[in-house]
């Protein structure tokens, strides 16, 4: 069982919006939902690197800043007709706290 | 010798049953009919216009009473029948008795009451019969009240027959929503709202508890303490067969007197008919079925084979102007499943309940065009698997593919309304087609259809084509996302319509598909809700690309750049010394004179930008909104002032104008030159909006582009003074601001109303002055700085937390 770290206040993150964690190995971007849910993955679009924490938030989606491809926040996979996925981390809210699994220090996929 | 044939009860049924009967054999029978109504057969159904005074008694009458006596029929009306003596073949009345040979027992329903204290008090009604509806009509004066106990079909129609009187009438429903079994939830949200707009107080989940007052109804209290005035009390809570006589006679009776496929009871000679009866445990309370089973009957008591099949029913509420049906079976149930259609902009709702490869049920609100096509579908339980996908919109797109998307503006009239703001029919714009005009210009020109507000371009369109056949190619207009089927247009419209404010209002009310909307339907209705709604309207700021809601554009490496205002292109060795410290202090890699006349600070971090705005600000310098849809620039060259050729303060009025514009968001990014003479320095004559300065005055042209596209611009208006040019420039841009699309740069938008439309509104003074006010209330909130407000919380900029450090990490790790 992976551990969890108390990163933020879940008001910290703005709803449909997103706040970015620095890690040794890049930036992940915590998601928040109109309805409250939580996601994290890494900052970077495999596309040309956008920092995807600052895209649209939409449903469970979010849409790329530099050129719109669209992610599903839960999966990480490039939605419609683009492919590519970005690395997720379990993340969840406890006591109004958002916690990120402590998966996004270990190594990522280069 | 002929048979004598015996009718109880005057009703629909056995009305249309005699109807067969004399048709097909008049001399078969001698007919006795007894009605305890002291009249014969009238349509019930139509009691409900009688009540709302759009129809009168003897309008509704079905057999007067020369029908009977043409057919020799005994009529025994005000007498009812008490018993039947089945052993002798004979029935009674309080006037005696009457043999029969064949007896039919067609008595209908009797409505049911709450068995509530002082349901018996004068005052109190049930829906049922004329002598109902005569007490309701004399009640329901103007400024009565009357209370109507129940939510149904029959309730809601008296409900609503009282309120066209004048009467204040509360309608409680037990239930959570009005005629839930026809209805769903959704629909019967939409049935309310609409009976409230007509003065109806709706309280569902209502039980009543006690009905009051001493000699007469005064008020119904429900169990949660509330109490409702009243002059009159209408029950209408159901109704259940009139069996009593059959019961009595020992006839076999379970919820309804019990018969076989024949109309037979469990005594050969006698048969029964209408609500009063069961049918293979199922019974009937609206006349469809009714009339079928009048005709087995008839067929049967002529000795012809019948064999009675019940069928769906489907159920429209009599109330004028609003526009419901529902037919077969909607209840949840595994292996159902719904297709649900909603436009609550047009109030219309629609959803079909599938089972397999079948429609078992349709409820439709609003729109109940189709209603008799998806009903003849769940009659003849065909399979619907091929048309599924298209299903819900109905005959025209059957088959999986539009049969003729233009079906619906072929069927309009020619006197039918096209274009509201200039009232311009349908046949006006096919004369125009007609005399040469193919070119929606050109019939906008001739007409002015279209040429106003220009949401009805699609439909003059439409009509276009129909008119020119495959020679017409309209311009498309598609939906303005996957979210909606509404065009960006229709949007806007609803959204000032409805006088929606916020972006789950619009998303609710208009039907959105999503929950959240996307990327690309967000941004717009973010802008058109704050455009509308200055003053009610927070902006959503999460709803923002990321250049708007940042206030800085996002480089290709993630970081951003800077640049102030610097108005009119003009700057100070004071400003430029403030960005020079600051490209030092920020270790700016790149600093950069634009196209825009002013100075670019390339590669910022997204941490740095509170830090070095607040630098800025402190110089005495606001942001230059070089990301945003709204005012850019106001090029200007150097003018009067300095050039020999110079004929007005062009630096002057660009100043200004910036002045006056900056911080206003619009459909798109604004951009404004000022050439002091026609060599155009400033290249005005390819911005939004260009002024040439003239000796006479100022030549305010507009449309132009230089980008994607390059477009020389259009003269709007010629004035004489800087006063005026600046009120027009302001009123054009709120008129851009209020009509065009959202990411539609002015000459795109332009070239879809017609600039004579643009022209006809600056030039008239009322329209101009009412625009250049809006324009400056809409300033007096977004004439700010954005990033004042947004460095003073820094914090916001930065990561919200930092686990790159590894003792963060040990000590927040468990
Ligand atoms: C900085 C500047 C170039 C320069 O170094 O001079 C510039 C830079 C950009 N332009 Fe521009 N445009 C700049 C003047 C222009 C001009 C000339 C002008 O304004 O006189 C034009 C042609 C005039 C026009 O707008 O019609 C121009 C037509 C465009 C277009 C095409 C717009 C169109 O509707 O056709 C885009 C793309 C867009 O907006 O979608 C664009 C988009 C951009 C963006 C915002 C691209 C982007 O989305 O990231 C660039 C941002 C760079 C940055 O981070 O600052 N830029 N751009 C100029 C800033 C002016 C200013 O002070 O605000
Ligand atoms: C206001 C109103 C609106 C309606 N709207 C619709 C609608 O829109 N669509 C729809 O399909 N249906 C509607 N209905 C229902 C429809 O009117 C009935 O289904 C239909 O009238 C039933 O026909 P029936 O012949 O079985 O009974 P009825 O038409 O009720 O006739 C029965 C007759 O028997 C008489 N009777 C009873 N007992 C005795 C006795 N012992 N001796 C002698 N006579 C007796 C009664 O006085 C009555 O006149 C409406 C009903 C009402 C009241
Ligand atoms: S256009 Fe020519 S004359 Fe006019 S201001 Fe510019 S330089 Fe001067
Ligand atoms: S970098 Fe994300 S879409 Fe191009």
């Amino acid at each position: 069982m992976s551990h969890f770290i108390d990163i933020a206040a879940l008001d910290d993150i703005p709803r449909q919006g997103a706040r970015v964690v620095k890690t040794p190995s890049g930036c992940v971007a915590v998601f928040r939902t109109l309805d409250d849910q939580v996601f994290a993955m890494d900052d970077r679009c495999p596309h040309k690197g956008g920092p995807l924490s600052e895209g649209i938030v939409h449903g469970t989606q979010v849409t790329c800043p530099l050129h719109g491809w669209v992610f599903d926040l839960a999966t990480g996979l490039a939605q419609g007709a683009d492919s590519g996925s970005v690395a997720t981390h379990a993340a969840r809210i406890e006591g109004g706290r958002v916690l990120l699994s402590e998966t996004c220090l270990r190594g990522r996929a280069a | 010798m002929k048979q004598r044939l015996v009718v109880i009860g005057a009703g629909m049924a056995s009305g249309r049953m005699l109807e067969h009967i004399f048709e097909a054999a008049p001399d078969a029978f001698d007919v006795t009919l007894f009605n305890a109504e002291p009249r014969g057969n009238y349509n019930r159904l139509m009691l409900s216009p009688v009540l709302s005074g759009e129809k009168t008694y003897a309008e509704i009458v079905t057999h007067d009473a020369e029908w009977y006596a043409a057919r020799g029929v005994d009529c025994r009306f005000g007498e009812p029948v008490v018993k039947i003596d089945r052993a002798n073949r004979v029935v009674y009345s309080n006037a005696g008795g009457v043999p029969y040979d064949r007896l039919v027992i067609a008595t209908g329903s009797a409505p049911f009451l709450l068995p509530v204290p002082g349901k018996n008090l004068p005052g109190v009604v049930a829906y049922r019969d004329l002598e109902d509806t005569q007490a309701m009509i004399d009640a329901a004066a103007p400024g009565a009240k009357a209370v109507v106990i129940g939510g149904g079909l029959l309730g809601l129609e008296a409900a609503a027959g009282m309120a066209a009187r004048g009467a204040e009438v509360v309608v409680i429903h037990l239930m959570g929503h009005l005629m839930e079994r026809q209805l769903d939830p959704a629909a019967g949200y939409l049935l309310q709202r609409d009976l409230e707009r007509r003065g109806i107080t709706v309280h569902c989940k209502g039980a009543t508890k006690a009905i009051l007052g001493t000699d007469r109804v005064e008020a119904v209290l429900l169990d949660d303490g509330t109490t409702y005035p009243a002059d009159l009390v209408c029950m209408a809570i159901g109704i259940r067969p009139e069996t009593r006589l059959a019961n009595d006679a020992g006839l076999e009776v379970n919820r309804g007197l019990v018969v076989s496929d024949q109309m037979q009871t469990n005594d050969p000679a006698i048969f029964g008919l209408g609500e009063c009866v069961e049918h293979q445990g199922q019974l009937f309370g609206l006349v469809a079925p009714l009339y079928d089973q009048a005709k087995v009957l008839a067929a049967t008591l002529l000795g012809t084979e019948a064999a009675f099949r019940p069928v769906q029913t489907a159920t429209k509420l009599k109330v004028t102007g609003v526009d419901l049906f529902s037919a077969g079976d909607f209840a949840e149930a595994p292996g159902r499943e719904d297709i649900v259609f909603r436009d609550p902009g047009r109030g219309v709702y629609k959803r079909l309940i599938l089972e397999g490869e079948k429609l078992i049920g349709a409820v439709m609100y609003g729109d109940t065009a189709d209603g008799a096509w998806f009903f003849d579908k769940i009659k003849t339980g065909e399979d619907v698997t091929a048309l599924r996908d298209t299903l819900i919109f109905g005959p025209a797109f059957s088959g999986g593919a539009a049969a003729d998307p233009l079906a619906a503006v072929a069927a309009l009239p020619p006197e039918a309304e096209i274009c509201g703001c200039n009232g311009v029919c349908k046949g006006k714009i096919t004369e125009a087609v007609a005399g040469g005009a193919t070119t929606l210009e050109a019939v906008r020109a001739v007409t002015k259809a279209s040429a106003s507000c220009g949401t009805c371009t699609g439909l003059v369109e439409k009509v276009m084509a129909l008119t020119l056949g495959a020679a017409f190619k309209p311009v498309e207009n598609p939906p303005m996302c996957k979210c909606t089927d509404h065009t960006h247009e229709d949007v806007r419209r609803l959204i000032k319509a409805r006088a929606l404010k916020s972006i789950p209002a619009v998303m609710q009310e208009l039907g959105w598909k999503t929950s959240g909307g996307c990327a690309s339907c967000r941004p717009a209705l973010n802008y058109y809700l704050l455009c509308d709604w200055p003053f009610d309207y927070t902006d959503d700021r999460q709803s923002r690309f990321v250049n708007e809601r940042n206030h800085a554009n996002i480089q290709k490496d993630g970081t951003y750049s800077v640049v102030p205002r610097m108005w009119g292109g003009v700057t100070t060795p004071t400003e430029l010394r403030a960005i020079a410290d600051a490209a030092e202090k920020y270790a700016v890699p790149m600093v950069k004179v634009t196209g825009g006349q002013r100075i670019d600070l390339l590669g910022v971090k997204k941490e740095d930008l509170p830090a070095i705005w607040s630098d800025l600000n402190a110089a005495g310098m606001v942001s230059g909104h070089a990301y945003s849809k709204g005012l850019r620039t106001v090029k200007t060259c150097v003018g009067e002032q300095y050039c020999r050729f110079g004929t007005q303060d062009s630096t002057g009025l660009g100043i200004k104008l910036e002045q006056l514009l900056w911080g206003s968001w619009t459909p798109a990014k604004l951009k404004l030159g000022v050439s002091g003479c026609p060599r155009n320095c400033a290249e005005a004559t390819c911005k939004d909006i260009g002024v040439i300065c003239v000796e006479s005055g100022y030549q305010i042209s507009v449309a132009g582009a230089a980008g994607l596209e390059v477009k020389e611009t259009e003269l709007l208006v010629t004035v004489a003074t800087e006063a005026e040019a600046m009120q027009a420039i302001a009123a054009f841009t709120q008129l851009y601001r209020e009509n065009a699309r959202y990411l539609h740069r002015v000459h795109k938008w332009v070239a879809k109303v017609g600039l004579a439309w643009c022209r006809a509104q600056i030039e008239d003074p009322e329209t101009r002055k009412a625009l250049a006010d809006r324009f400056e209330e809409s300033q007096s909130i977004y004439r700010v700085d954005p990033w004042a407000e947004l460095a003073a919380k820094p914090a916001d900029w930065a990561p919200v937390a930092d686990l790159s450090q590894p003792a963060v990490i040990l000590g927040a790790a468990e």
